[in-house]
């Protein structure tokens, strides 16, 4: 007989949670042997056994070993794990099972959105997805690249497209952080038909990178017949990317925000990441006046320190004060402090208000320049104010009936 | 035995272990009439007169007190998990041969496992308190011999005072005693905090036996146990393992979704208005309880608002409320760790309470219902506000009550939950088993929303313009279940067979738990 191919896909063990471990062993003969053992067999057993001979009857398997470890995975969660196993045992299998794209993750997103907080999900992470959304960031990462071992690199793929369709993401950004180059464009065929609003490009060096993600896009969005926009954040993180970072945020229209990288710069560098921060005022000065002139957003990166909340605080103001308009998390907590840090000072606010009061007021007269007492005020101050009243209102500093 | 159906709609036994038992009738449905219960009549001639009781060991303390089978024995969890003396006490009766004893604990913990042996052989009966962690697997199983029976911490002073229950001998784990058998918790290697969950065994048992690692000479200074009713004193080695008695530190808990939790419970008393000057609340020390403490103390400084008094379970954060001067008092119920045990042993206004005094149907009043706010947790919440703290929905009993029923009674009862625990949603259609009946809980908070009791208008007037997610509970459950992939299994259970009984504050019976089938 011949030996039957093997493929396994997610976590075992006590630690785990809300994962499973899915093993498929294509026998060729024998009929299907389903054995399954769960934390939560009692209450979910029938279920969990019901979608795996569902998913057997779905991939057409009619011969097969299949054990399944559970430890509380959801159902998007079984599914990924098993279409993973599959396709590591029959790697010409070339059917797939994706979950149905939730009503609630049908909104898109623009250009202009704020970026203040975006928050990294370890893409093969799955007990993080649910409730990343409740913190309320601005936007959610999955994370392909660097948070995941490359041995799971396979199966995070499959978790994430999964997760892009099944997670309520609760309004925040959907974005996902592919691979570097070239196995990042590989990554795109699980995102770009799902709803994903920003791609995010680690370890850019140059136009080329960006171009060979937008055509890839473009081709994948033409044969699913996607119509909505899907941005892209390259991520500086090398000191030929910094020195190449106006080609970088001009290469495309779809770029929304160039951001930093810095722990992969300062290697690069051949020096050690301080808190102060001196050896990286270049790059990130660099990073922040490339993204100005080419009109894009400035974005600071993570500040890797999760119990340090004052430390947090410091380098938000100080990332603020550079021309930064986001801040990379690695945790929930980090959120809101974040969005408090760039919240305008409330002087900031009340001269915000006079000169949008004033550009109303010039609107209606229909008179064409904006004058505050004597001052005459320029469109880009307009452009800033207008800027910081919606900052103040989204931080709950303004009401909206105020302005 | 028969089943009827009591004033909650649930099955309950009419005579449970051999006495005819009062099925729940209502909140505040029930009061007994007729006198308190005493113990018998003692003459001081009888005992030492140079006051000196102790006597070599608990064995010969336990003959001396008259030890004989089917006697009640009681004990007190505030040595929690690092209790040793109840099981070197078991192991004793057992060495004695005595069977049938009915263990009347306080609350049990899971290094009571050793004590399973003791249930399979006879020697325990069956267990009045709470059975947790293996304890509760055993009895849900239908292994033990006798019913079990829940009881919140003021419904065992309750069942005490009343005469439901009656103590033949209760053995009092002591952290420092003297001779004549005055005890406290504040001081010694052992030390709690406080005892006052062996108040009522003090002073109503038959016989009383102190059991301490610290003998000290007399007067034992202060004796939250009073001498005067002790029986006999034992000097041991060590009541058990400290690092297991209070912890060293509690910590809040690192879960962004906890945290998130704790941020809406300090965001909604505030914005609900409780938060004023001379307020009050209960915390606990579970991770989000910890947490939310933390939380409100930013708003009341930011506010400039200090409560009269809050109620712990203490912890080293009240104590930093204390000590800020943003509380005059604690009124403290038992002590979690270390820097509670120093706060209560050290500062006048770190106050010893007891079930008594906060819990007790048979007061004339208690502290509960004075409380602005009560902040606890539950395993599982229904769509009618029902909660269940003793078991989850797997059938299987896990926890006690504790003084969970009791605190129902604030004027604002918060239930902090996660809305679903790996897969399994814990806002359900209907209750496993009912511990707290739907009318006194006024707010469930989850991570996903917070869902306010119709019942409570005011309230939801209260928070109309809040930026808090307020929702009905039942958008909250539909969420839940679209997420665990629809509404789990129920549990195979033996509905003819129960296995324990949860006790209302006023001694009637509010629901059964039945036989899980293996």
């Amino acid at each position: 007989m011949k030996s039957p191919k093997i493929g396994i896909a997610g976590k075992s063990g006590t630690s785990v949670r809300s994962d499973c471990r899915i093993e498929i062993q294509l026998t060729g003969t024998g009929g299907l042997d389903i054995a399954v053992t769960s934390k939560v067999d009692q209450l979910y057993g029938g279920q969990i056994r019901e979608q795996i001979s569902g998913l057997a009857d779905h991939f057409k398997i009619k011969n097969a070993k299949i054990i399944v470890e559970d430890y509380g995975a959801l159902p998007f969660i079984i599914s990924a794990r098993f279409e993973a196993a599959l396709k590591i045992a029959d790697p010409d299998e070339k059917n797939s099972f994706v979950p149905e794209l939730l009503e609630q993750n049908k909104y898109g997103s623009h250009k202009e959105k704020m970026r203040r907080s975006r928050l990294y999900l370890p893409g093969n992470e799955p007990k993080f997805f649910v409730n990343a959304g409740l913190h309320k960031p601005d936007g959610i990462i999955l994370d392909l690249e660097d948070s995941v071992a490359p041995a799971e690199k396979f199966a995070a793929s499959f978790l994430v497209r999964n997760s892009l369709c099944a997670v309520d993401f609760y309004g925040a950004e959907r974005m996902v952080r592919i691979n570097q180059l070239p196995r990042g464009l590989e990554d795109l065929e699980f995102i770009v038909p799902y709803n994903v609003h920003v791609i995010l490009i680690p370890k850019c060096e140059s136009a080329e990178d960006v171009k060979k993600v937008e055509a890839k896009v473009e081709e994948i969005k033409k044969k699913h017949k996607i119509t909505s926009d899907v941005y892209f954040m390259p991520i500086i993180e090398s000191a030929k990317g910094v020195l190449k970072s106006f080609d970088i945020a001009t290469s495309s229209d779809h770029i929304c925000s160039l951001a930093i990288g810095l722990e992969d710069y300062t290697a690069d560098l051949g020096t050690q990441r301080t808190l102060e921060g001196k050896e990286s005022f270049f790059a990130r000065s660099m990073v922040v006046n490339a993204a100005r002139a080419a009109a894009v957003q400035p974005i600071d990166t993570v500040f890797s320190d999760v119990s340090d909340m004052d430390g947090l605080m410091a380098s938000v103001v100080e990332a603020k004060s550079l021309g930064f308009e986001g801040k990379g998390c690695i945790h929930p907590r980090q959120i809101d402090p974040i969005h408090k840090a760039f919240a305008p000072a409330p002087e900031e606010i009340e001269k915000a208000k006079k000169i949008v009061a004033a550009y109303k007021e010039a609107e209606k007269s229909g008179s064409g320049v904006v004058a505050l007492g004597s001052k005459m005020i320029d469109a880009p101050v307009v452009k800033r104010a207008q800027r910081t009243i919606r900052l103040a209102v989204q931080n709950g500093l303004l009401n909206e009936n105020e302005i | 035995m028969k089943l009827i159906k009591n004033a909650a709609g649930r099955m309950v036994p009419d005579v449970v272990n051999g006495i005819e038992s009062i099925p729940y009738k209502g909140i505040n449905g029930h009061k007994p009439d007729g006198r308190n219960y005493g113990g018998p009549i003692r003459s001081c001639a009888d005992y030492p007169a140079d006051g000196n009781k102790v006597v070599p060991g608990l064995k010969e303390a336990l003959i001396k007190a008259g030890i004989k089978d089917g006697m009640t024995i009681s004990t007190h969890h505030h040595l929690r998990n690092g209790d040793v003396v109840t099981n070197q006490l078991f192991d004793i009766i057992h060495e004695l041969g005595i069977k049938g004893v009915r263990w009347f604990p306080s609350a049990s913990f899971p290094c009571h496992e050793h004590l399973i042996p003791y249930l399979e052989d006879g020697t325990i009966h069956h267990i009045e308190g709470s059975m947790n962690g293996p304890l509760g697997r055993y009895t849900s199983y239908g292994k033990m011999k006798g019913l079990g029976v829940l009881r919140s911490h003021g419904g065992r002073y309750q069942s005490v005072q009343d005469g439901e229950v009656h103590i033949d001998i209760a053995v009092i784990a002591s952290p420092t005693a003297d001779p004549f058998g005055n005890a406290n918790g504040v001081s010694g290697n052992s030390a709690c905090g406080l005892i006052g969950f062996a108040l009522a065994d003090s002073e109503y048992a038959d016989r009383v036996i102190v059991v301490t690692d610290n003998l000290v000479p007399f007067p034992c200074i202060p004796w939250q146990i009073q001498g005067n009713n002790v029986d006999y004193v034992v000097q041991v080695d060590s009541l058990g393992d400290a690092s297991k008695i209070v912890s060293g530190t509690t910590e809040v808990t690192k879960s962004p979704d906890r945290l998130l939790i704790a941020e809406y419970v300090a965001q909604f008393i505030e914005d609900a208005g409780l938060m004023k000057d001379g307020f009050s609340f209960q915390a606990g020390a579970g991770g989000t309880n910890l947490a939310f403490v933390l939380y409100l103390k930013e708003r009341m400084k930011a506010k400039n608002v200090k409560a009269r008094f809050v109620r712990g379970g203490s912890t080293k954060y009240l104590v930093q409320l204390l000590e800020e001067g943003l509380t005059d008092y604690i009124l403290d119920g038992q002590t979690f760790d270390l820097e509670g045990v120093r706060s209560m042993r050290e500062n006048p206004r770190h106050i010893n309470t007891s079930p008594f005094t906060s819990y007790n149907f048979h007061g004339k009043g208690n502290f509960a219902s004075i409380v602005d706010v009560a902040v606890l947790g539950a395993t599982e919440v229904d769509v009618n506000f029902n909660a269940n703290v003793v078991s989850h929905s797997d059938g299987l009993l896990l926890h006690g009550i504790g003084g969970w029923q009791n605190c129902l009674f604030s004027k604002c009862t918060i239930l902090a939950i996660p809305s679903f625990r790996d897969r399994i949603p814990v806002i359900v259609d209907d209750v496993m088993t009912l511990c707290g009946p739907g009318e006194l809980i006024d707010v469930i908070i989850t991570e996903r929303g917070i869902a306010i009791n119709p019942l409570r208008k005011d309230l939801l007037e209260c928070v109309k313009n809040s930026s808090l997610p307020i929702k009905e509970i039942g958008e909250i459950k539909s969420e839940v279940e679209r997420i665990c992939g629809g509404k789990p299994a129920l549990p195979t259970r033996d509905l003819n067979e129960p296995v324990a009984v949860v006790k209302w504050v006023d001694g009637t019976v509010l629901d059964s738990v039945f036989k899980v089938i293996e």
